[in-house]
């Protein structure tokens, strides 16, 4: 599909700006079939994954860890720029991935983390346990997650750090109100 | 009634993290897809959708060496040698608002909020393949049509004149980005 030469583009000009349309190049793409015919991709894609998921819980102990190795590298060297990166990052791919393997709490946990180190003026002023109990956190969810008894309480968990970390944004942005309309806004997804 | 025949189209996966990357992979081999390159930082994947020309490329936000919204910056440029064209898909964990509108100041296509579902990715899929916007150049923008929705009374800076509006109808990139499909 993409070897063919680009289609020829159609460009209207005006005294700000430039609109340029090209036909559709993916257009060939497009079939049009019987109603008989139609399958469902979406459910197969979706089977396929459910296929996946016996790999989920050694994905999320890998991610987990992750987490705790770039926070023991945070304790032992302090913040630097490329250790918070590293922190964030490592939680950042657990807030994105970890509902789709079966963990959101472990997911919301992270996001909560996320937002410490994004939005905190002072990363090294921030108190030692809450990003400690973050990391236990998470780490708790994914090794318990098993247990039938433990989503409860890792749902209730994560709810009361972000509930903590929030509260501690908050005061510690009240001087910064770009980032306390940060802080305060909804989140995009939507809930569980 | 129309479907995606994926195994003509081509993708460029790129995203630092091998378990969404393997999910990816996934998705779009049961949607039908026999190409899918896939690098994990910007850089390679830069190189990539030159060398291998990609119709659709998928990306993540956060990644080493220059992140996917540079990524974005670099293939939208109107004189480069490569396809500025290209839709390009934002798949990323960051849910914030203001992120929707900085992903699509820079060019962005569409825009799906982790956590990812195959029906979400679905849907940008054939919304890139079936209903492809025109492309806006200006001094400080070239990229998709941002415009879905008239407001006569906008005077910013960036306030195109000279040409009547044309309006897609098409939920904005924020509400999609809201939405789970």
């Amino acid at each position: 599909m993409a070897k063919e030469k680009p289609p020829a583009l159609d460009i209207k000009s005006y005294p700000t700006h430039h609109v340029i349309t090209q036909p559709n190049p993916l257009r060939k793409v497009l079939q049009r079939i019987d109603e008989k015919e139609l399958d469902d991709p979406v459910a197969r894609a979706e089977q396929a994954l459910a296929g996946l998921s016996g790999e989920f819980k050694n994905w999320m102990v890998v991610e987990a860890d992750r987490l705790s190795a770039a926070h023991a590298v945070v304790i032992k060297e302090g913040f630097t720029e490329t250790n918070s990166e590293e922190l964030f990052r490592a939680a950042h791919d657990i807030k994105g991935d970890a509902a789709t393997f079966g963990y959101p709490s472990a997911a919301a946990a992270a996001e909560s983390l996320c937002r410490i180190i994004e939005h905190a003026p002072d990363l090294d002023k921030v108190p030692a346990d809450l990003i400690t109990h973050h990391i236990q956190a998470v780490q708790a969810i994914v090794h318990d997650h098993t247990k039938l008894d433990s989503v409860k309480i890792a749902s209730e968990l994560s709810r009361r750090l972000r509930k903590v970390a929030d509260e501690y944004l908050v005061h510690v942005n009240r001087d910064r109100p770009e980032h306390l309309d940060a802080i305060m806004a909804p989140s995009i997804v939507p809930g569980d | 009634m129309y479907r995606i025949d994926f195994n003509k189209l081509r993708f460029l996966l790129c995203d630092d993290n091998p378990h969404m990357r393997r999910i990816l992979r996934t998705l779009l081999h049961s949607f039908g897809a026999r190409e899918a390159y896939e690098a994990e930082d910007g850089a390679t994947a830069l190189e990539m959708y030159t060398h291998y020309v990609p119709d659709i490329v998928i990306t993540d936000w956060s990644m080493p060496i220059f992140d996917g919204l540079e990524l974005t910056q670099m293939i939208r440029q109107p004189e480069s040698k490569g396809n500025p064209y290209a839709p390009i898909i934002m798949l990323t964990g960051h849910s914030e608002k203001r992120r929707v509108t900085v992903a699509r100041d820079a060019g962005v296509t569409e825009f799906l909020a982790k956590p990812i579902s195959a029906k979400g990715l679905y849907q940008r899929i054939l919304n890139v393949v079936a209903n492809p916007r025109p492309f806006i150049k200006t001094k400080t923008y070239f990229g998709p049509d941002r415009r879905r929705n008239t407001n006569g009374a906008y005077i910013g800076p960036e306030r195109r004149v000279g040409a009547p509006a044309e309006v897609l109808q098409q939920p904005s990139l924020l509400d999609k980005a809201r939405s789970p499909i």
